[in-house]
């Protein structure tokens, strides 16, 4: 139904949206407005997605992303009353390193995607249906990372609920 | 293809015109049962019965003055009824209305847009509401509003988990995320997924009323503690929007029940989508009958409800229904 050059405009619309979002997350001066910045954002990458005609992460990236994380994000902001007003602004004190790691992860990201093939669409077989095929993938294929992953987040919950809770003395 | 994007439109504008006609009714359906509940009569002036009640409402709030108060942040304070009213809507771009029908030599189907990712669409939606919650708390500088935002957030994203854990058990017995292949599956009553996943589906009904702040849920706006919440500082049509969008979201929650528990559309004799309204009607009913029933949860009692009995229980029914599933297939 869409045709390349379609595809293509909101593909650079979608591009722009998130590069321009993605800026003003990390120079905005009230922490409130880059929060809501960061959820445009990632509701962007959710469009690319849908271009991509990965419907399935799409709606996972706006359920988790959009209407968990950040969320959670802005709950917290929200609780700590100096932050939510707006005398309190934002300081970036690390722009050095900031930016020494984001070029490092952009090469090496872009490196990575030339040099892999092996999560490239036509490598698949998609008679199943994508969301089967990607559950399968990740039980057979990847279960490695996928465990990895399941670790780490792990590892967050059980550190985050130390951190929260109250030392008994 | 211009075909499809003429008969695409009337759908939609068809289907927006009916949310918002049922939301205008809705209201007058809430004060008339509310009332007789309650050994009131309800509206009564208003023609008869009081049947044009919301029309002369809605004229009433479309006249108010829109009073902007001095310290709100104004474009989130805008933007805040749109952000909570959109999503309300959104959701009934995969509920199937009814069967497909043959009209003008083309297949019409009931349902605008059939997504293969359709019960995801619809909880990635609902997952969205809250924005408008919260932008409209922090933007209005009122710590009643901030306050109601504070609590919608802790809560939503609380009962959100729940709320899609209760109906994996329904996926997974369907094998699909299609709303419309789903109403498909349950063509006699006894193939009715209520009858194959009653705890998924006290779990769904349950959240569901706590996902859409309404009591014994409605802490977020808790009209005797935090003076409506975090609509206090709207007025007018903006203050009308969110009021809209509430039961926007009551008759999405209905539709969506209806659709993945009690067959749909799916009914004998009468048309498709006669059923469907009478179901969602139902539902409606139950809102106001609990409304009318319980008192409002204390806000402890409403973490622990979710996180120590809703949580573990979703999980249970998840475990329990990929087992026998598993079990199934094997045998």
């Amino acid at each position: 139904m869409t045709d390349g050059s379609q595809v293509g405009v909101i593909f650079w619309f979608l591009s722009f949206v998130i590069l321009i979002s993605g800026f003003m997350v990390v120079s905005l001066k009230n922490i409130f407005y880059c929060a809501l910045f960061l959820v445009l954002c990632l509701f962007s990458v959710a469009g690319i997605f849908i271009l991509l005609e990965a419907e399935f992460l799409a709606a996972a990236q706006v359920l988790i992303y959009v209407g968990a994380v950040a969320i959670l994000m802005i709950f917290a902001i929200m609780l700590t009353t100096d932050m939510a007003s707006k005398e309190i602004t934002q300081t970036n004190e690390n722009v050095t390193v900031g930016v020494f790691v984001s070029v490092i992860f952009a090469i090496s990201t872009i490196l990575l995607i030339d040099k892999t093939s092996v999560w490239r669409y036509q490598d698949h077989d998609f008679s199943e249906g994508v969301t089967v095929t990607l559950g399968k993938l990740l039980m057979t294929k990847f279960m490695l990372p996928f465990e990895l992953v399941s670790v780490l987040l792990l590892a967050a919950m059980i550190g985050a609920i130390v951190l929260a809770r109250k030392e008994r003395s | 293809m211009w075909e499809i994007v003429i008969i695409s439109s009337i759908k939609v504008l068809l289907v927006v015109v009916a949310i918002l006609t049922g939301c205008a009714y809705a209201t007058y359906m809430e004060r008339k049962v509310l009332g007789h509940m309650q050994h009131r009569i309800g509206p009564l002036y208003a023609g008869p019965y009081g049947l044009l009640q919301p029309v002369a409402d809605g004229l009433k709030l479309i006249f108010k003055e829109d009073i902007v108060p001095d310290n709100v942040e104004r474009t989130t304070y805008a933007l805040a009824p749109l952000l909570a009213f959109v999503p309300s809507l959104l959701t009934f771009a995969v509920v199937p209305f009814a069967a497909d029908v043959d009209m003008f030599g083309y297949r019409i189907t009931g349902v605008i847009s059939d997504l293969n990712i359709g019960i995801l669409w619809v909880f990635a939606v609902t997952s969205l509401g809250v924005y408008g919650l919260v932008l409209a708390g922090w933007s209005s500088g009122s710590k009643y509003s901030m306050l109601g935002a504070i609590r919608s957030s802790a809560q939503m994203i609380s009962y959100e988990v729940a709320y899609g854990l209760s109906i994996i058990g329904v996926i997974l017995i369907a094998n699909t995320f299609s709303l419309r292949e789903i109403v498909e599956q349950q063509a006699s009553i006894t193939d009715w997924f209520v009858f194959r996943q009653p705890l998924g589906f006290l779990l769904f009904i349950t959240c569901a009323i706590a996902e859409t702040n309404r009591a014994p849920f409605d802490l977020p706006e808790a009209e005797s503690e935090l003076v409506a919440g975090y609509h206090t500082e709207y007025s007018s049509m903006r203050f009308s929007t969110f009021f809209i969008s509430e039961y926007a979201n009551m008759i999405a929650v209905s539709s969506v029940a209806t659709t993945l528990f009690f067959g749909g559309w799916q009914g004998p004799l009468l048309p498709p989508i006669l059923w469907f309204c009478i179901k969602v009607f139902l539902f409606m009913f139950l809102y106001i009958w609990l409304r009318a029933t319980f008192p409002r949860f204390r806000y402890d009692q409403l973490m622990a409800f979710g996180w120590k009995v809703l949580f573990p229980l979703a999980l249970l029914n998840t475990i329990v229904t990929a087992g026998l599933v598993m079990l199934t297939d094997w045998l």
